[in-house]
């Protein structure tokens, strides 16, 4: 992995973080590399509650919001952001006000690495309203000065429209961290976890294959 | 929460008719269901703080249970509801889960507006 000057990472819902992309998060700051994590909701809608259930939709992201800072914490950034916004409404925020909010960010941090959702190859309405507001953003800027654009892409034709991802990296050696961020997600992840051991995730070579390989599609503009 | 037990469900209902509330509805079969399923059409509702006043509350049926608020123009209907409860600043929260604890209709009423 490239050595970076600053990574700002993209994402709407906490947890989006979590499986695709820890591990590079936790390896830019082991680099030493300052890392800013932009994420734009609270996850407020998220539907796992439980059987029974163990919370409620108002007490929800109250619950995210915690996971979301232990989870920072675990990856060791220092700059988490809470940028405000209501989960499955992002899509319908102001495009420019949008556009801003990310223009703002990069105008501050100056990053050499920006990692978000691929528009249109990211399943979720919030992922891609994310992803076409960062690109928008980066649009704007001179070809020149433009950070690297890094997409998590996984809708199910995403790989026959855009190819094999580009950029693949190999964070076993975080593997540990990633995996307590998952954890530290937990009331989005737990149910997952309860069919995989401790065991599988250092044996198993399908669930290895799936933890130790992030990958990401460099932007290409049109 | 706790499995809904329709006659406290029904007291709350009635104690909040003829009254400025907030009404949080949602329906939802997740933003992944398509994706999950190419073959499953998904579709959902949401509004958050509609200011309602209802004249008549009713929850019925044996479990899922469905609930109708008739407001003075119209109605306000949620189906599926299994859980309830009355939270800390006295929200008569109703939601339904699958058999897998997630929420697929949420109904909850309010006398001050929801974050």
């Amino acid at each position: 992995m490239e050595k970076e000057r600053h990574v700002l990472v993209v994402f709407p819902h906490p947890d989006d973080e979590a499986f695709g992309v820890s591990g590079t998060i936790a390896t830019h700051i082991k680099n030493g590399t300052p890392v800013t994590y932009a994420c734009l909701t609270l996850g407020e809608m998220g539907r796992n509650m439980g059987n029974p259930p163990f919370t409620n939709r108002e007490n929800l992201p109250k619950i995210r919001k915690k996971e979301l800072q232990a989870a920072a914490d675990l990856l060791g950034i220092q700059d988490l952001r809470m940028m405000g916004l209501r989960d499955k409404t992002v899509e319908f925020e102001d495009d420019d006000k949008m556009t801003d909010m990310i223009s703002f960010m990069i105008q501050e941090l100056n990053p050499s690495l920006i990692i978000t959702f691929y528009p249109g190859y990211s399943v979720h309405p919030d992922h891609e309203a994310t992803g076409a507001a960062v690109i928008r953003a980066v649009e704007k800027m001179p070809a020149e000065s433009r950070p690297k654009l890094h997409c998590v892409a996984f809708s199910n034709n995403c790989v026959e429209e855009l190819g094999e991802a580009d950029i693949i990296n190999n964070i076993a050696p975080v593997a540990d961290i990633k995996i307590s961020v998952i954890k530290a997600h937990r009331s989005q992840t737990e149910q997952m976890f309860a069919d995989i051991t401790e065991e599988d995730t250092k044996t198993n070579p399908r669930i290895m294959a799936w933890i130790n390989n992030e990958r990401f599609w460099t932007y290409k503009f049109k | 929460m706790e499995p809904v037990v329709v006659q406290k469900v029904q007291e709350a209902i009635n104690q909040r008719a003829n009254q400025d509330v907030y009404i949080h509805l949602e329906t939802t079969n997740g933003a992944y269901a398509s994706h999950n399923d190419e073959t499953f059409f998904s579709s959902g509702a949401y509004i958050r703080n509609a200011l309602v006043r209802y004249e008549l509350g009713k929850i019925t049926g044996d479990g899922p249970y469905r609930v109708g608020l008739k407001i003075e123009l119209g109605w306000v209907y949620a189906e599926g509801i299994t859980h309830f409860e009355i939270d800390e600043q006295n929200r008569l929260l109703m939601a339904g889960h699958d058999f897998k604890g997630k929420l697929a209709v949420a109904l909850e009423i309010s006398n001050t507006p929801f974050e």
